[in-house]
């Protein structure tokens, strides 16, 4: 068990050793001291409070994460998740804020919503794909921007909460009854106390559920079955019996529906935001990609990613008063998922080619598989005969 | 001595007369075109439509599109899917707006090209060395290049007068512009020459002025790292078929083994195609950064991606790809005139007008079923046309990309990618 | 006959006198896991036409790469025209005049002709490509060898016979004196086999030596002067009159052993139909060109193997995808009387209709996923693998290693990626799993593609054996002994149609082979 995890991290770890050294040239080359640089950060995350934070920061990242992953495990790449959370957020918001129900009734109430509009939204590429070949990078990117536009227009016109006038738009005040508790109470039962203003902010149990969720249907569902079935092999799965078209669609609503929850966090249980307005953090969907990517579309992979990548994001916070420029945590992450992806392809082929090798050593069978990459045994023909 | 034994015979092919030849389709196609657009134009009472004015902005806002779908096909002929435009067309910018606020607007773009090119040569080590799924790599670089952007901003334009981290300071100079003599006024040793485009231009008169307001926003005005971009299509395409390198290039694309098992380094091909990619959008990016006269973040807003969708519109073509570009570009270049939101309402008209014949055609041709689904569309759009006033500016940025994805979306049959892009290749593979 | 230590024998008389073109001495490649040459030795004579057999992984594609050059033995030499070389890569072969027509052509089938032919060794300046050059440098050797191909035609638009010439004139146009073919009859019916190897023998007259792979023994005999044999990565047998062998006897020094054989023994064909097709068409996706398929009908009982003959590209594989599903077809499909034209893949498969895909890499598994994962692929939703919209693990676990247990799968584990198993382990698994969801039809496609020899004969057991029990077989295949040990009927495809019906016990290989290629019609 502790040769699986261990295994599994070695190329992050790998990763993330190129990702220090990379960053410190870059700090070095532009006159900063890494050293310095690294202490300051260790110093921020060093708290209780950086640590809720982190948390906070992750949960959208995740539910981000995850949205993409499931198009990734279809080969289907949703490049459009931002536009799909932040329409989806502006309808939630203004939805919910109109209507008044129980709290029990209300909270589910603003998340199908957004769930809805996310998924929709989505589902347009997808119909473009299934009907009109087109390409999903290209749609569901100019579907990104088009959201972009309709939102920045529907708030300014129909959304706007004029009450709170002033030169940002925002969608009214979401309700108390839509208001996750702050979590704090359920820490301090087991002892935890938290400084004054800082609040695990109540989505977090939502977050979790989703990767429980995520984890189920990719793994004991026959539609996840099917899913990766149709990612790894479409001609295999429609010698299967699936029906491509159908995959496309419901794969693609998923992945906006989750897209439409990224949202949610600041909608719910965020103090400083529980409305949609100008200013709404408008890039969550680009990152969630990478954090997919980082986290190899697993469950607890993405989740390992997101806290790394608001970690890094708390850690350089207070770098400016010191002197060294604080995007110094972009070229860590970014040179991070670089080196993480070159790292896991390079980790993987030396894994199937071992496994290659020992099947081979088992059975006294050569595989004659033109699928593997070289290095390797295949010197096969094209059909696959044998050497 | 020979024989010949063909156990599939050849389909006997029909003999194509001009009427029915590609050639044809396509004039008739432009004709009809200009002939929408001038109704329209007449129609609505605006000029502009069609105008010089707006076809040279029009190119201008066309150019960093065209070269990011050029970067697109050079890195995708020689087998790379280069998603990571995007990315790329950022590093362009960032170094323009550094090197043409340090030196000027042509130092601007060979940074831009530098900058586009390192881009470019990162991916290839992932793609092509390593072997990495070519989205997952374009992926990344998408997400890195603002970040690394962001920090060289923060290092070089922070203490400057008129930097920061989202802006650089203005460029040194302009790059100048060049007009053609004659047929749009231009300078002729100091001496002005007859504006005879513009002449025509003037009069109105239906689908001739529209035509000659095109030429002439194609020949005035036209600054020097456009009309490099112009030759720079010509330039590949020559490359790609009528040159050793070409033909390589395009076999690492179309058929990587048969290329390694003649003695042509494929990896070689790839990185060098990456290169020229990541080079082409980096001048994508350049050109913006002459256009707004400096870097600004999130400056690129999707053209690169933009660029893909003109690469697939075009068929992987050096022609079609510049057309694609063109239309797109005559899109966002509509968002920037006087009075975007007549134009875009203007170009509604023009959009109703084209289905309304389509639907005709679709009636001669008897396909009465999808007659019935345009002459829907056709409905939708005409009321959009009498019952909107002026769109404001949300919907007016959009409409490129909304122009883009219906473009996409019609024009999205036969096509012929190069057979083995986008499948990571190492020796040994069939 | 041989012997496992010391020299193989030399069968038959004195060898020519004409000096060595190739020499290769005690060649040893080592792969991870497994030595593919061990110690092979190979002589060929200048202006011979030299066959190479074995069967599937015996090591003689390994062999070649090392004499083109793609890769460095471990050990041995090779010595070409009396001098020895090192070749470090494709190039330096090609420059010592090696040329390698390969099995998968290596053809870019959006490109032309004279692309193809000329890449890396193109006529003109480095800034311009001389077209001109090198359309007249392919015609003058079309015109010179007797291989007349259209520069300017792409290469998807010609035939398969079309193709192997451009690899032939790719070769020529290189300068090559020596020419090794990958098994280059595997698609081709013994009248085209017979005009390829006129063709060549057309070379040797002119200076060429020709080296050819092959594990067809009827057509090695009949065209080869002298033959290697290879077994497990030995020389086993040199044969320098191949007038003196039988093929018999080549075939036991291939194998070393007794040859298996397809032969069917008594009949267990019944009278009830299982499967019938009328009318079944295939439209053709271009206007005015011929459908794929057109107006196909025929029965299959219950117990009985229907194989179905024809050049590939005859409309076999849409005959296969129409009655799977794959493809839209016209015409009604009856299985066990009850018409499922209208149902969809799945619908078929859970009716009773069994598939094994031509490619297996292709559609039959999925290569990543683990052996229980592949096991489920097409009954998914069924127990024991699905529940509802559930997948059943455990129960997808349990029947996997039945099926390689029953099967005769060799594998470390159920938990292993399939990818890591052999070609024959990997088309076990994919007959046993078919097999065990008790299919009433069997559409086989090419079922032992690839396969090693053992394999092969268990994938022909269980063939036989479900036969018996009443399953009801369309098989299709290009292993004319295939065919004709295993079908009970047997059916000619050409251009679409079935143009003849021929009784497997009577029909010779010949004949067949007319039939395929329309030199003869009818047949009954």
């Amino acid at each position: 068990m502790f040769e699986r995890i261990w295994r599994a991290s070695l190329a992050p770890l790998m990763a993330a050793a190129t990702a220090i050294i990379i960053s410190s040239i870059a700090l070095i080359i532009s006159g900063n001291d890494p050293i310095d640089a690294f202490r300051e950060m260790w110093k921020t995350i060093d708290s209780t409070q950086s640590v809720v934070i982190i948390v906070n920061v992750s949960v959208p990242y995740y539910i981000s994460g995850v949205a993409a992953a499931i198009g990734f495990k279809m080969n289907l790449f949703n490049i459009g998740t931002n536009g799909q959370y932040l329409l989806a957020a502006l309808i939630a918001g203004w939805a919910g804020a109109e209507v008044s129900l129980p709290p029990v009734l209300h909270v589910p109430f603003v998340i199908i919503v957004a769930i809805t509009v996310g998924g929709t939204w989505a589902l347009i590429a997808g119909i473009l794909n299934v009907t009109r070949n087109v390409n999903v990078v290209v749609s569901t990117i100019m579907l990104n921007y088009i959201a972009i536009g309709i939102s920045a227009f529907l708030l300014a016109e129909f959304f706007r909460d004029d009450a709170t006038g002033g030169l940002v738009a925002n969608t009214k005040l979401m309700p108390d009854s839509a208001r996750l508790p702050a979590l704090n109470p359920i820490f301090e039962l087991f002892g935890v106390n938290f400084p004054p203003n800082t609040e695990v902010f109540g989505f977090l149990p939502f977050a979790i559920l989703l990767g429980v969720a995520y984890y189920v249907l990719l793994n004991r569902s026959l539609f996840g079955y099917e899913l990766k079935l149709s990612g790894m092999n479409p001609a295999a799965a429609l010698a299967a019996g699936v029906n491509p078209k159908r995959m496309v669609l419901i794969t693609l609503f998923m992945s906006g529906a989750v897209a439409g929850m990224i949202g949610l966090p600041f909608l719910l249980s965020d103090p400083s935001f529980l409305k949609y307005g100008d200013a709404f953090p408008t890039m969550l969907g680009f990152t969630g990609l990478g954090l997919a990517l980082l986290g190899r579309n697993n469950p607890v992979g993405i989740a390992a990613a997101a806290i790394v990548w608001a970690t890094i994001e708390r850690a350089t916070q207070r770098l400016g008063p010191i002197g060294i420029p604080p995007e110094i945590g972009k070229i860590l992450q970014g040179s991070f998922l670089l080196s993480a992806v070159i790292a896991y392809e390079v980790v993987r082929r030396r894994n199937d080619a071992a496994a290659v090798a020992a099947a081979a050593a088992a059975t006294h069978d050569l595989s004659d598989s033109s699928y593997e990459p070289p290095e390797n045994l295949s010197t096969g023909q094209g059909t696959g005969a044998p050497v | 001595m020979t024989t010949t034994i063909d156990a599939a015979p050849p389909e006997a092919t029909n003999g194509t007369s001009f009427v029915h030849s590609a050639r044809f389709r396509i004039i008739a196609l432009v004709l009809v075109g200009i002939a929408v657009m001038s109704a329209a134009r007449m129609i609505a009472d605006n000029p502009d439509l069609s105008s010089s004015g707006t076809f040279g902005v029009g190119l201008r806002t066309a150019a960093p599109i065209a070269l990011a779908g050029l970067a697109g096909l050079v890195a995708e002929r020689s087998g790379t899917v280069n998603i990571g435009l995007e990315g790329m067309m950022v590093m362009g910018t960032i170094f323009a707006g550094w090197w043409g606020w340090e030196y000027g607007p042509w130092m601007a773009l060979l940074g831009g090209v530098i900058g586009g090119m390192l881009g470019g040569l990162l991916m290839s080590l992932a793609t092509t060395t390593f072997g990495v799924n070519h989205i997952v790599a374009g992926v990344a670089i998408n997400l890195i290049a603002p970040g690394v952007a962001r920090f060289m901003a923060s290092e070089l334009f922070l203490d400057v007068q008129g930097g920061s981290v989202t802006t650089s300071p203005g460029n040194r100079g302009e790059i100048g512009a060049f007009t053609v003599p004659f047929l749009s006024g231009g300078d002729l040793f100091g001496w002005q020459s007859p504006d005879v485009l513009g002449w025509f231009e003037d009069t109105g008169w239906f689908m001739i002025a529209d035509a000659a307001g095109f030429a002439k926003g194609m020949t005035t005005a036209v600054t020097w790292d456009v009309v490099i971009t112009m030759g720079l299509f010509f330039g590949i395409a020559y490359l790609l078929w009528h040159m050793r390198l070409g033909l390589r290039l395009r076999f690492a694309g179309e058929r990587p083994s048969a290329a390694d098992s003649l003695g042509v380094s494929v990896h070689k091909m790839r990185w060098i195609g990456m290169a020229m990619s990541g080079a082409l959008a980096g001048m994508g990016g350049a050109v913006l950064v002459l256009f707004s006269n400096r870097y600004q973040e999130n400056q690129v807003a999707g053209r690169g991606f933009l660029g893909l969708a003109t690469m697939i519109f075009g068929n992987w073509m050096p022609a079609g790809t510049a057309i694609g570009a063109g239309l797109f570009g005559y899109a966002q270049g509509i968002t920037l005139r006087t009075n975007p939101g007549d134009l875009v309402r203007t170009l509604l008209l023009a959009a109703a007008i084209a289905l309304i014949l389509l639907v005709i055609w679709m009636l001669v041709q008897r396909d009465y079923a999808p007659a019935g689904t345009v002459t829907v569309f056709a409905v939708v759009t005409m009321w959009a046309y009498f019952a909107a006033q002026s769109p404001n500016n949300q919907l007016v940025f959009i409409t490129p990309y909304v122009v883009t994805l219906i473009a996409v979306s019609i024009g999205a049959q036969r096509l012929r990618p190069p057979a083995e892009e986008g499948i990571p290749w190492f020796k040994g593979m069939q | 006959m041989s012997d496992e230590q010391g020299e193989p024998p030399v069968t038959g008389s004195t060898a020519d006198d004409a000096p060595v073109a190739i020499q290769l001495t005690d060649i040893v490649k080592r792969f991870p896991g497994v030595v593919a040459n061990d110690g092979v030795n190979l002589t060929v004579r200048s202006g011979s036409v030299h066959a190479i057999v074995g069967e599937n992984g015996a090591g003689k594609s390994t062999l070649m790469k090392t004499l083109y050059g793609a890769h460095k033995p471990d050990e041995g030499t090779i010595t070409v025209n009396g001098k020895q070389e090192d070749f470090s890569s494709a190039k330096d072969a090609i420059a010592e005049g090696i040329g390698m027509v390969f099995q998968a052509f290596m053809l870019a089938a959006n490109l032309t002709v004279w692309e193809n032919i000329v890449l890396g060794d193109e006529p003109g300046s480095r800034f311009s490509l001389n077209a001109g050059a090198a359309r007249s440098s392919i015609l003058e050797l079309g015109q010179q060898y007797g291989l007349e191909v259209d520069p300017d035609a792409l290469i998807s638009d010609l035939g398969v016979g079309d193709k192997q010439r451009v690899e032939i004139v790719k070769v020529l146009y290189r300068g090559a004196k020596i020419i090794i073919l990958d098994e280059p009859t595997a698609v081709l019916v013994p009248q085209e086999v017979d005009a390829l190897f006129a063709s060549l023998r057309e070379l040797t007259t002119q200076g060429a030596t020709i080296i050819f792979i092959s594990h067809k023994l009827d057509e090695v005999l009949k065209h080869a002067d002298a033959i290697t044999v290879i077994r497990q990565g030995k020389t086993v047998g040199e044969v320098d009159d191949p007038s003196s062998v039988t093929s018999r006897e080549l075939a036991e020094m291939m194998v070393g052993s007794e040859l298996p054989t397809p032969e069917t023994r008594e009949s267990t064909v019944t009278d009830v139909d299982v499967l019938e097709l009328r009318n079944l068409t295939v439209a053709n996706a271009e206007d005015g060109a011929r459908d794929l398929l057109d107006d196909v009908s025929f029965t299959v009982h219950r117990g009985e193997i229907v194989g179905i003959a024809g050049v590939e590209g005859n409309g076999q594989s849409e005959l296969v995808n129409a009655i799977v599903g794959l493809a839209e077809s016209t015409g009604a499909i009856l299985l066990d009387g009850h018409d499922v034209t209208r149902l969809s893949t799945r619908g078929r498969r859970d009716s009773g209709i069994g598939y094994i895909a031509e490619d297996r890499q292709k559609d039959g598994l999925v290569m990543p996923f683990l052996l229980w994962e592949n096991a489920a692929l097409g009954h998914q939703h069924q127990p024991p693998y699905g529940k509802g919209p559930w997948l059943n693990v455990g129960g997808a676990r349990t029947q996997t290693q039945a099926i390689v247990e029953e099967f005769d799968v060799r594998t470390p584990g159920i938990n292993v990626p399939a990818f890591t198993l052999s070609g024959g382990n990997q088309q076990k698994l994919v007959v046993g799993r078919e097999m065990t969801a008790e299919p009433k039809v069997l559409v086989a496609a090419h079922p032992t593609r690839g396969v090693d020899v053992g394999a092969q004969a268990v994938i022909w057991d269980i063939l036989r054996d479900a036969r018996a029990a009443g399953l009801g077989t369309v098989l299709i295949s290009a292993d004319l002994e295939e065919l004709i040990g295993l079908s009970d009927r047997l059916l000619v495809m050409l251009r679409g149609q079935i143009v003849a019906e021929v009784d497997p016990a009577s029909v010779t290989p010949a004949d067949l082979g007319s039939y395929m290629t329309g030199a003869t019609t009818g047949g009954h």
